[in-house]
C-alpha cells in the first residue's frame, strides 16, 4: 500500500495545438483534502478527467488508489467518486429522486450516507418532491453538492463544485468536505476562488497547464519571498495610478479595500510613504500585511511570464 | 442489478414526466394509421382526365359528351398525341386517360384486349385506380348502351402489380419503429453528454453495457405497445386481416426494433448535441426510410441505382416481410430472406455501435 | 464621497411575484451616473429578477423603476436601447472573429459602418488586441475575452451597463485588470451595475446593496457597511446579513 493516494507523473495532454496540461506531476496523500488552485483554463478539468479514467493521456502516467487510470480504468471507476464542472442534475427528476438515482450509481443508498450530506441536503429537503429543474440556482447547486457527495468512495474528484456559488453556500460546502476527509477519503478539488485555498491540506498552483507550485497552503505563502505592504490613502482611485507610475514599488495590486504592494529593492515603506505624501494624498496608511494565497499566485505566475 | 434496475426506472420516470413527447409518441402511430386509412377515398368526385381520341367519329363523341355530363369526371384537356397524355401524367394534372384507337367502331362488340379503348389510370393510389376505371366503365356503358359494357383494356400508370392499399400498414409499422427506437435513443443518450451526466455514469462503477441496455429498455417497451397498436387498429377499426403467422411477425419485428436502437445507439456516438442527433436521424433515417421503403413510391418502379440505395434501408426489408406476412399471409419460405438480412444487419450494427460506444470521453 | 449626482437608476418598491412568491419584494433605490453599484446577494435571493426587471425584460408586478430616464414597465425598448449586458454566460459568439462581433453588435445598435470601423479599432487598440482582430473568439484566452465582452458591452456608450458575474472563473491578475475597465468606464460617466461573487470585489465599488431572500437588507459604501456590522471584510458583513435568509426556494 502505497503512502499515496492519487499520483501524476509528468502528465501531458493537447487538443490539437492546444496544450491543455503540460508535464505535470504531483502525489497526494491518502486522507488528504488537496486543492486544485487556477483559474479556467488552466487545465483543470483536461486533469480531472483523466483522473476519472475519462481521457487518456498524450504521455505520463497516473494512478489512482495504486491503480492505473488506462490500464485498469475499471477498477479505478470502482473506487472514485467523480463530479463534472459543469455537471448538471436530471431536471425533470424530483430533488429526492435526483439523489437517489446518485446514490445507487455509485452503489450506496442515500440512508447509508444520509449523514455526509445532512448539513445541505437538511435545506432542499423540504422541496424533496419538486423536479430539479424547478429549483432556484442555488438549490440546484446544493442538490448537485448533495449528490457529489452521497456516495463514500475511496477518493473524491470534484471539478470545481463551487463556481457560481454565493460565498456562505460556498462555506457551508467547504464544511462538508472537512467532514468527508475526518472520515478518511481522500479528496482532490479544483477552485478558481483563491480565498478557498487556505482550508486544504495541500494545494497546488496551476496555471495554462502547469504548476507554479505544490505545498500547504502556509507553506505557500510563507515562501513569499518579501515583505507585502498594506496600502491606503483617502483617494483610493488615484492611488491606483500614483502606485502604478511609482519605480519604488515592485507591484501594486489592489486588494479589497487596499493596495497589496511589494517594494523595489532599496525603497522602504517610509519612502513609499513620503512620494504618496508629495503627491497629495491623505490619511495615507502603510501596513505589513500577511501574503495571502492569491498574492502568491499573482507572483509565481508573473515569474511564469 | 440494483443499478440497472433503478437506472431503467429512472429512464421510465424521464418518459413519463415527459406528457408531451410521451402522447405524441403514442398518438402518432394512431393518427398514422387513421389518417392514412381514411384518406382511400372511397367516393369519386370531379376526378381529372384527358382524352386521346384518334376515331372522332359519332361513338366516340357520345362517350366523351356521357363523361363531360358525368359527376364522377372533368375532361381538362383533350390531348392530340398521346405523347401530351404521358406529359399531364407525370405532371400529376390528371388522375385517368381515355384512349381510343383509330378504329374503335369496328372493335366494338370484341372481348377486351381485342377493344380499340384504353382507360389508363395512375396506380400510385391502387384503391383510387381500381375505383376511376369501375366508375369508367359504367359511363361508358351507359353512354353506348351496351348492357354487357364494352371489353375496356385497362392499364395501370407506376404501379402496375396493384398492390393492395393495406400495404401502408407495414410502412407505418417500420417509420414508428425507426421513429422510437432510432431517434429517441439517441436523443435520450446524447442528452445526458449534454447535460454532463454521461461524464458522471462513465466514471461510476457502472458497467458500460449496463448503461446502453438501460438507455435502450424503455424505447423498446414503447416500440412493442406501439406495433400491437397500430396492429389491434389496423385489424379491428381499418378491416386489414392478418393472414400469415403472428409469431413471425413478431420474431420479424423484434428484429427490426435492434436494429433500430442500434442505428439511435450509433448516432448518439457520432454526434454530442441533441439536435444533431435529432437531424441526423431526422434526415439520414427518417426520410431514406420513408422514400425507400415503399411505403409512398413503390421500390418495382425505381430507377435501378435508386433501387439499389433501397436495398441498404432497413426498413425496406422489414415491410417487404410484414407484407408478405400479414397481407399475402405466405410462409417463412417467401420471407426467409428478408428476415436473414434484418437478423444480419441487427447483428453488425450492434456490433459496430457497442464497439464505438466510448468508454471514455475522447 | 457623497457626490450629488444625476439619478440614471431608480427604484421605488419596485416587487415581483411569480405566483404566490415574492421574488422581489420591494425594493427602492437610486443609482447615481457614473457610480459603481455592486448588487449582492446569495444565490436565489432575487438578484437575476431583479436584473431582469431593470434591463426591461420582465415587468414589474408592483412598483415602479426606471433606468436612464425611462419607465422599465412602460417603456422597455427605450431601456433596452441605453444600457448595455455583459454575464459570464453570454458574451460574445465564439465562432465569430473579434472584429466579425464588433461588426455585429455595432450593427445591433444602429451604429454605421463606418462608425463601426473607427470605434472597432480605437477600442482594440485601447486594449492592446490590435493583433487579434481576426481570431475567432473562442481561441482567446478567458481574461481577454471577458475584457472584449466588456468593451462590446459598451460599445454604443449606453447610459448603464449591467454585469452579471463578469469576472468568475477569471485568473486573479486578470480580474485586476478587468476592474481597471470597469473604473474607466464609471469615470467615463458610465454607470456600473455589478454582480460578483468575489467580496473582495465588493471592496471596489462604490457602494453595494446585499440582497436576502428578496429584499435589499443593507445599502451603503463598503466603508460604512463594515462598520455598521462591526465587520473588518465584506465577505464577513456579507454572511452575516445571507445568514439571516430564512427562504429556500424559488
Amino acid at each position: 500500500m502505497s503512502r499515496h493516494s492519487v499520483v501524476v507523473d509528468h502528465i501531458a495532454k493537447s487538443y490539437g495545438r492546444v496544450k491543455a496540461v503540460g508535464n505535470l506531476s504531483l502525489d497526494v496523500g491518502r486522507g488528504e483534502l488537496f486543492g486544485i488552485i487556477g483559474p479556467d483554463g488552466a487545465g483543470k478539468t483536461t486533469l480531472f478527467r483523466i483522473l476519472a479514467t475519462l481521457m487518456l493521456p498524450d504521455s505520463g502516467r497516473a494512478t489512482v488508489g495504486g491503480l492505473d487510470v488506462v490500464a485498469d480504468y475499471r477498477a479505478v471507476r470502482g473506487i472514485i467518486g467523480y463530479m463534472p464542472g459543469r455537471f448538471s442534475l436530471y431536471p425533470d427528476l424530483t430533488v429526492e429522486e435526483n439523489l437517489e438515482f446518485f446514490a445507487t450509481v455509485f452503489g450506496t443508498t442515500v440512508e447509508a450516507n444520509r449523514h455526509l450530506v445532512d448539513d445541505i441536503y437538511r435545506q432542499i429537503e423540504p422541496f424533496r418532491k419538486r423536479p430539479a429543474g424547478k429549483l432556484s440556482g442555488g438549490m440546484k447547486q446544493k442538490l448537485a453538492l448533495s449528490c457529489a457527495l452521497i456516495h463514500k468512495p475511496e477518493v473524491l474528484l470534484l471539478d470545481e463544485p463551487t463556481t457560481g456559488v454565493d460565498p456562505v453556500s460556498r462555506k457551508e460546502f467547504w464544511a462538508m468536505l472537512l467532514k468527508l476527509r475526518n472520515e478518511g477519503i481522500t479528496i482532490l478539488v479544483s477552485t478558481p476562488y483563491m480565498d478557498e485555498a487556505t482550508l486544504c491540506d495541500r494545494i497546488a498552483l496551476v496555471k495554462d497547464g502547469s504548476l507554479l507550485g505544490t505545498d500547504t497552503p502556509g507553506g505557500i505563502v510563507g515562501r513569499y519571498p518579501t515583505a507585502l505592504y498594506a496600502v491606503r490613502s483617502a483617494d483610493m482611485h488615484r492611488l491606483m495610478a500614483d502606485l502604478a507610475g511609482y519605480t519604488g514599488a515592485a507591484s501594486a495590486f489592489s486588494f479589497g479595500d487596499t493596495f497589496h504592494v511589494t517594494l523595489a529593492p532599496g525603497t522602504a515603506p517610509a519612502d513609499l510613504q513620503s512620494h504618496l505624501a508629495a503627491l497629495g494624498h491623505k490619511a495615507v496608511c502603510i501596513e505589513q500585511t500577511a501574503p495571502t494565497v492569491e498574492d502568491c499566485f499573482m507572483l509565481l505566475s508573473k515569474k511564469e511570464e | 442489478m440494483r443499478q440497472f434496475k433503478s437506472f431503467v426506472k429512472k429512464e421510465f420516470l424521464q418518459i413519463f414526466r415527459d406528457r408531451r413527447t410521451l402522447l405524441i409518441l403514442l398518438a402518432m402511430p394512431l393518427v398514422l394509421v387513421m389518417a392514412l386509412g381514411y384518406a382511400i377515398k372511397t367516393e369519386l368526385n370531379n376526378a381529372r382526365m384527358a382524352v386521346f381520341d384518334a376515331s372522332k367519329d359519332a361513338r366516340t363523341l357520345r362517350i366523351k359528351e356521357a363523361f363531360r355530363a358525368s359527376k364522377w369526371f372533368t375532361i381538362v384537356e383533350e390531348a392530340p398525341t398521346m405523347a401530351r397524355i404521358d406529359e399531364l401524367f407525370s405532371r400529376g394534372e390528371i388522375s385517368m386517360a381515355l384512349v381510343f384507337g383509330p378504329d374503335f367502331a369496328a372493335t366494338m362488340g370484341k372481348p377486351a384486349g381485342e377493344t380499340a379503348i384504353q382507360v389508363i389510370a395512375d396506380g400510385t393510389d391502387p384503391n383510387q385506380a381500381a375505383m376511376l376505371t369501375a366508375y369508367a366503365q359504367g359511363v361508358m356503358a351507359t353512354a353506348t348502351g351496351a348492357g354487357g359494357g364494352i371489353g375496356i383494356h385497362t392499364r395501370m400508370l407506376y404501379n402496375p402489380q396493384q398492390k393492395s392499399s393495406y400495404n401502408f400498414v407495414p410502412g407505418v409499422m417500420g417509420l414508428v419503429l425507426m421513429l422510437i427506437c432510432a431517434m429517441m435513443t439517441s436523443v435520450a443518450i446524447v442528452r445526458e453528454k449534454e447535460t454532463g451526466t454521461m461524464e458522471v455514469l462513465l466514471a461510476s462503477p457502472m458497467k458500460p453495457l449496463h448503461i446502453i441496455l438501460s438507455k435502450m429498455a424503455p424505447y423498446f417497451t414503447l416500440s412493442v405497445v406501439n406495433i400491437v397498436t397500430v396492429l389491434l387498429l389496423a385489424v379491428f377499426v381499418m378491416g386489414v386481416p392478418i393472414r400469415g403467422s403472428i409469431a413471425w411477425l413478431s420474431v420479424a419485428s423484434v428484429l427490426f426494433i435492434v436494429v433500430a436502437l442500434a442505428l439511435g445507439l450509433l448516432i448518439s456516438t457520432l454526434v454530442d448535441r441533441q439536435m444533431s442527433a435529432l437531424l441526423v436521424s431526422g434526415i439520414g433515417l427518417m426520410m431514406p426510410t420513408l422514400v425507400f421503403s415503399g411505403l409512398i413510391f413503390p421500390i418495382e418502379n425505381m430507377p435501378a441505382a435508386l433501387r439499389w440505395i433501397s436495398d441498404i434501408i432497413p426498413a425496406r426489408w422489414y415491410i417487404s416481410a410484414v407484407r408478405k406476412i400479414m397481407i399475402e399471409g405466405t410462409g417463412p419460405e417467401s420471407f426467409a430472406k428478408e428476415l436473414c438480412i434484418i437478423a444480419l444487419m441487427a447483428v453488425v450494427l450492434m456490433a459496430a455501435a457497442m464497439k464505438k460506444f466510448k468508454v471514455r470521453l475522447c | 464621497m457623497t457626490r450629488m449626482r444625476e439619478t440614471v437608476i431608480h427604484t421605488d418598491r419596485l416587487t415581483k411575484r411569480f405566483g404566490n412568491f415574492t421574488a422581489v419584494d420591494h425594493i427602492s433605490f437610486d443609482v447615481g451616473r457614473g457610480e459603481i453599484f455592486g448588487f449582492l446577494g446569495a444565490n436565489g435571493a432575487g438578484k437575476t429578477t431583479a436584473m431582469r426587471m431593470l434591463c426591461g425584460l420582465s415587468r414589474p408586478t408592483e412598483g415602479s423603476g426606471s433606468v436612464a430616464g425611462y419607465d422599465i414597465a412602460t417603456q422597455p425598448e427605450m431601456v433596452k436601447r441605453n444600457i448595455g449586458y455583459m454575464s459570464q454566460r453570454f458574451s460574445l459568439y465564439e465562432d465569430l472573429k473579434v472584429w466579425e462581433n464588433l461588426r455585429l453588435f455595432g450593427g445591433i445598435y444602429g451604429l454605421g459602418a463606418r462608425q463601426t470601423a473607427t470605434k472597432t479599432d480605437e477600442m482594440l487598440c485601447r486594449l492592446g488586441l490590435e493583433g487579434e482582430r481576426d481570431t475567432l473568439v473562442k481561441a482567446l484566452p478567458l481574461g481577454w475575452k471577458q475584457k472584449l465582452a466588456f468593451s462590446v458591452a459598451i460599445f454604443h456608450k449606453p447610459r448603464v451597463v449591467f454585469l452579471d458575474e463578469p469576472t468568475g472563473g477569471v485568473d486573479p491578475a486578470a480580474r485586476r485588470r478587468f476592474w481597471e475597465l470597469i473604473y474607466s468606464a464609471a469615470d467615463s460617466g458610465i454607470t456600473v451595475f455589478v454582480t460578483t461573487h468575489y467580496m473582495d470585489e465588493a471592496e471596489y465599488c462604490d457602494r453595494v446593496s446585499i440582497m436576502v431572500d428578496g429584499r435589499i437588507e443593507a445599502l451603503d459604501r463598503p466603508a460604512a457597511l463594515k462598520r455598521q456590522f462591526e465587520a473588518p471584510t465584506m465577505d464577513e458583513v456579507f454572511r452575516r446579513l445571507a445568514r439571516k435568509a430564512t427562504r429556500q426556494s424559488d
